[in-house]
C-alpha cells in the first residue's frame, strides 16, 4: 500500500516519538534510475538512512547527489526504482508530499521569503489555523529549546546572517513535525565557529532519533559528524563505509575513482616590493551604506594573499573597486605607483590587472551564457581584430588550448557555456583570464561548488601564476584551502579588516574569529 | 464651499475605474505577475458588462458578466505566462490590444443590430446603478454629498479594498500569496500550490479589472455606448499601483488623486488659469511620469515590491 498524500501532517511530539524507532530504516532508495534526456543522473542507486543516525552522501560535482535528493524532496520524480519511506514504498510527487512524509529538505540557497520575518517564514504554507502571534513564537520557542537553537521570531529575513537564515531553515522544517531531514551543503557559508553550532543541532536532533543526510564536499567534516557514508560516482552508488572505520584518502579514492594527492604545494614569495597598495580604501554601496570602510593593504609580486570572510563582507566591492566597476569614496588604489582610481574597466584590465569572480549562480560576471566558448574568449580581445570586423582565428586558437590544458569537458567549443557544468565553467573564466597575462589576478570563490578533483586542477594554475611572478588575490570560502594555498590571509568583517594573518602560523579557528569580528587586530595587539 | 464639495464629488466619481483598476493589478502583482493587460481587460469588461445591462436590465448581472469576461481574458495571460512561461510583458501588452480590439467589434456588431443606431442603457439600470447615494444619510450637510452621494460602483470598490487589504494582511492565504510574489521557489518548498495560486490572483485581478472597465462604459458616458470607452485609465491604473505602493487602501488615495487630475479642466475658470483642455487632458499621464521616475529614485529596499514581479517559476530550473 504505497503512501499517499492523504496521510496527514506529523505533528511535532511525533518528532519525539521518533526515538523509539531509533536504528530503523527511514528511507531506503532501491534502484533508483532518473535520466535527463540522454544523461543518467542517477544510475540504479542504493541508499538506506536510519532513524538516529548522520548519514553523509558524499560525491563529485555531477556525480547525482542533488538529483538523488531533489527526488526525495518531490523535485524531480525518479524513472525507475522505488523509494521506501519506513518501509512502506512510498510516490513524492510534491514538496507537499515529503513534507507529510516527514521529509524535510534544507536547499544550499535558501528558500525564505525575504521580507517576511522568521516567524511568518516558518508557518508558511502550513494547513492549520494561523495562530495569534504569542502561541506562535511560545511553540516556536519550544521547539528552539528542545533543539538547542536560538532565533528572533520578528526579525524579518533580509536583515539576518547567512547563520541565521539557516536557522530558519531548520525551524521550518522542525515545525512541520520533519523526521527525516536533508541538508545540502549547509556548511559551504558558514564559518567555523557556526559548523560548530549546526554540528551540535544535528547531533541534538540525532538523539531524539531523527534521520539526517548531510551533502558536503569537506572531508574533514563528514569525518566528525556522519554516522556512515555513502559514496556516488558519475551516477553510482560506489559504496557505503562505517565513518569510524575511515579517513579522508580512503574517501577520496572512493569518490575519485583513484588516488588523489590532497597536498597544496606553496611556493615561497621572493619579491619585496608590492605590485598592489590599496590606501584607505572606502567604497559605498548604493544605498549609502559603507561596504569598504576605510581598508589598507598591499601585495607583492609572486604572493597569493586570501580575503577570508563571511559573505558579504565587503568582497564583491572590494573586487569590483580594483577592477574600476566601482565608484570610489575615498582613498587611493596605487598600481605600480600609479592610481588608477578613475580609469576605465578597459584601461585597467590593459595595465595587466584581471578579476575573475564568479557569483553564487556562478555564471553571472565574467561569461555570456548563451554563447559559447570562442565567442566567450572574444569577449576580452574583440578590440584586437582590425577595422570594424571581428577576427575569429586566435580566439578559437584559445579556445581549443584551453579545452586541451585544463581538462574541460564539453561537446565542443561552439556549445554554449551555459550547458557546461559548474566546474567547466568555471575553468573556461578562469582559463580566459590567465591567458591574457595579468600581473594581478583577482579571483573570487574560483572553487565555489567545485569538487575535489577540479578544486585541485584551479589551485594548480593558480600555483602556477604565482610562479610566473603573478600577484593574486583570491577570494575563498574554504578557510582550509585559504590556508593552504595563501601566504598572508586578510580577514574583512562588515567592510573592515579585522586582521592580516600568517598563513603558514594561523588556525582555521583564529580566522573564524576575525570573521565575526570577535577578535580584531588592534584588540589583540 | 459648495464648488468645493462638488470637486471632490466629482473626482471620486472619475477616480473609481481607475481604483478598479489599480486593486485588479496589485492582486495580480503580488502573485509576481506583472500584466500590462489592465486597458484590455477594462475594455473586456467595458463590453461584457455594459451589453449584459443593455440586454438584461440587471445591475447583479451586467458586474457579474463584466468580472466574468474580464477574468476570462486574463485567463488568457495565465495560460500564456504562467503555464508556457511566456514573456509577461508583451503578453500583457498584447491582451491590451485585443481587448480594445475585441470590445470595440462586439460594440459595432451591437450597433448595428440596434433600431435607433445607437445603445442606451434602460432605465431600470440605470435607477439601481446610480441610486444616489444611501437614503437619510445622504442628505446630510457636507458629508452626504461628500461621503453617501455616490453610485452602488464607488461603494463596492471601497469594499473590495478594504476585503483585500484584510486578505493580504491579516490571512494565511494573503501571506501564501504574497510569498508566491516574492519567492516562488520558497513558496513551492513550504508546500504551497503555486500555480494555483498564480492562477488565482490573476483571474480575481483580471476580474477586478473588468468592473471599472463596466464603470467606464455604464457610467462615464451617461449609459450610451462609445468606442474606446476606457480612454487609457487602465495605463494609469498600471502606474497607480506603484504609487499606491501595492497597498489596497492607498490605492484609494491615489486614484482620487488621479480623479481630480481628470476632472480639473471643468473647475479650474479659464480667467484664472488660461491653460488649455489638453493640457488638463495631459496631467494625469505627466504625473504618472513623474511618480514613475520619483519611486525609482527610492533607494531604500522596498519591501512591498513582489519580488519575483515579472519573473516566471519554473520548479526544476536551478
Amino acid at each position: 500500500m504505497p503512501h499517499s498524500t492523504e496521510r496527514k501532517s506529523a505533528d511535532r511530539t511525533s518528532v519525539l516519538a521518533a526515538g523509539a524507532l531509533s536504528g530503523k530504516d527511514a528511507i531506503a532508495c532501491r534502484g533508483i534510475t532518473k535520466r535527463f534526456g540522454t544523461v543518467v543522473a542517477n544510475d540504479h542507486i542504493d541508499l538506506t538512512v536510519r532513524y538516529g543516525e548522520v548519514l553523509a552522501l558524499l560525491g563529485e560535482n555531477g556525480s547525482g547527489k542533488t538529483t538523488l535528493m531533489n527526488m526525495l524532496s518531490g523535485i524531480y520524480h525518479p524513472d525507475e526504482g522505488v523509494i521506501l519511506v519506513d518501509g512502506q514504498e512510498a510516490v513524492i510527487n510534491s514538496p507537499v508530499d515529503a513534507m507529510n512524509m516527514g521529509i524535510g529538505m534544507i536547499y544550499q540557497h535558501f528558500r525564505l521569503v525575504d521580507v517576511f520575518s522568521a516567524m511568518e517564514n516558518i508557518v508558511l504554507g502550513t494547513k492549520e489555523k494561523r495562530l495569534r502571534d504569542k502561541e506562535l513564537k511560545e511553540k516556536i520557542s519550544e521547539i528552539c529549546q528542545s533543539f538547542g537553537l536560538e532565533i528572533q521570531p520578528e526579525k524579518r529575513v533580509y536583515e539576518m546572517s547567512v547563520s541565521e537564515k539557516q536557522t530558519v531553515e531548520i525551524l521550518k522544517v522542525l515545525y512541520r513535525g520533519t523526521r527525516i531531514l536533508i541538508l545540502d551543503e549547509p556548511t559551504a557559508v558558514l564559518t567555523p565557529q557556526e559548523t560548530q553550532k549546526l554540528f551540535q543541532i544535528l547531533r541534538k536532533m540525532k538523539e531524539q532519533g531523527c534521520a539526517i543526510i548531510i551533502i558536503t564536499h569537506k572531508l574533514h567534516e563528514v569525518l566528525e559528524i556522519s554516522d556512515r557514508v555513502t559514496i556516488l560516482r558519475k551516477g553510482k552508488s560506489i559504496d557505503t563505509v562505517e565513518t569510524a572505520g575511515t579517513d579522508e584518502k580512503i574517501l577520496t579514492e572512493l569518490m575519485v575513482g583513484k588516488a588523489v594527492s590532497l597536498e597544496i604545494d606553496r611556493p615561497p614569495v621572493n619579491h619585496k616590493s608590492p605590485i598592489l597598495k590599496v590606501v584607505n580604501l572606502t567604497v559605498k554601496k548604493p544605498d549609502g551604506t559603507k561596504a569598504i570602510d576605510n581598508i589598507s593593504f598591499e601585495i607583492r609580486k609572486g604572493e597569493i594573499l586570501g580575503v577570508a570572510g563571511v559573505a558579504g563582507s565587503g568582497q564583491k566591492e572590494l573586487c569590483e573597486a580594483i577592477a574600476g566597476l566601482m565608484k570610489i569614496d575615498k582613498g587611493a588604489i596605487l598600481y605600480e605607483q600609479e592610481n588608477i582610481i578613475g580609469k576605465t574597466p578597459a584601461e585597467i584590465i590593459r595595465m595587466g590587472i584581471s578579476m575573475s569572480f564568479v557569483p553564487e549562480d556562478r555564471l553571472g560576471m565574467g561569461l555570456v551564457a548563451s554563447m559559447d566558448m570562442v565567442e566567450n574568449m572574444m569577449l576580452k580581445s574583440y578590440g584586437n581584430g582590425r577595422g570594424p570586423f571581428v577576427d575569429r582565428k586566435p580566439a578559437r586558437e584559445l579556445a581549443n588550448r584551453l579545452v586541451e590544458k585544463l581538462g574541460i569537458v564539453t561537446p565542443g567549443i561552439d556549445t554554449p557555456v551555459r550547458l557546461l557544468s559548474g566546474g567547466n565553467v568555471q575553468k573556461v573564466l578562469l582559463g580566459r583570464e590567465i591567458e591574457s597575462c595579468p600581473n594581478l589576478l583577482i579571483t573570487a570563490y574560483p572553487v565555489r561548488g567545485l569538487d575535489i578533483n577540479s578544486s585541485y586542477t584551479i589551485y594548480d594554475l593558480l600555483n602556477e601564476q604565482k610562479k610566473k611572478d603573478v600577484a593574486v588575490i583570491f577570494i575563498g570560502e574554504d578557510l582550509d584551502v585559504l590556508l593552504e594555498l595563501s601566504d598572508v590571509i586578510m580577514v574583512l568583517c562588515h567592510g573592515k579588516i579585522t586582521g592580516f594573518l600568517d598563513a603558514r602560523k594561523a588556525s582555521k579557528e583564529q580566522v573564524g574569529l576575525y570573521m565575526t569580528g570577535a577578535f580584531s587586530q588592534e584588540v589583540a595587539q | 464651499m459648495d464648488l468645493l464639495i462638488r470637486f471632490v464629488a466629482a473626482a471620486v466619481a472619475a477616480g473609481t475605474p481607475l481604483l478598479y483598476g489599480t486593486l485588479g493589478e496589485i492582486m495580480t502583482e503580488k502573485a509576481g505577475h506583472l500584466n500590462l493587460g489592465v486597458e484590455g481587460m477594462m475594455s473586456v469588461g467595458a463590453c461584457a458588462g455594459f451589453l449584459a445591462g443593455y440586454y438584461t436590465d440587471s445591475f447583479a448581472l451586467a458586474l457579474l458578466a463584466a468580472f466574468g469576461a474580464a477574468a476570462a481574458s486574463a485567463l488568457i495571460y495565465g495560460v500564456l505566462t504562467v503555464t508556457l512561461m511566456a514573456n509577461q510583458n508583451v503578453t500583457g501588452l498584447t491582451l491590451t490590444i485585443f481587448g480594445i480590439g475585441l470590445s470595440n467589434f462586439i460594440g459595432i456588431l451591437a450597433l448595428g443590430r440596434s433600431e435607433s443606431g445607437t445603445l442606451k442603457l434602460p432605465e431600470g439600470i440605470t435607477a439601481q446603478m446610480r441610486g444616489a447615494g444611501i437614503p437619510g444619510l445622504r442628505d446630510i450637510p457636507v458629508a452626504g454629498p461628500l461621503l453617501f452621494s455616490y453610485n452602488a460602483f464607488v461603494y463596492i470598490g471601497i469594499v473590495i479594498a478594504v476585503l483585500l487589504f484584510l486578505y493580504f494582511g491579516r490571512t494565511k492565504s494573503g501571506l501564501n500569496l504574497q510569498a508566491v510574489g516574492h519567492n516562488p521557489g520558497a513558496a513551492d518548498a513550504a508546500g504551497i500550490q503555486v500555480t494555483r495560486y498564480k492562477y488565482a490572483s490573476i483571474l480575481i485581478g483580471g476580474g477586478i479589472c473588468g468592473i471599472g472597465g463596466a464603470y467606464c462604459a455604464m457610467i462615464i458616458n451617461g449609459g450610451v455606448w462609445v468606442s474606446n470607452n476606457v480612454g487609457g485609465l487602465g495605463w494609469i491604473a498600471v502606474a497607480l499601483v506603484i504609487f499606491a505602493n501595492w497597498k489596497p487602501l492607498n490605492a484609494i488615495g491615489g486614484s482620487l488623486v488621479f480623479g481630480a487630475l481628470r476632472i480639473l479642466k471643468f473647475y479650474v475658470p479659464k480667467s484664472v488659469l488660461p491653460l488649455p483642455n489638453a493640457f488638463y487632458d495631459m496631467m494625469p499621464f505627466l504625473i504618472t511620469a513623474l511618480i514613475l521616475v520619483v519611486t525609482s529614485m527610492r533607494k531604500k529596499q522596498n519591501l512591498s515590491l513582489p519580488g519575483n514581479l515579472g519573473n516566471h517559476y519554473f520548479r526544476e530550473e536551478r
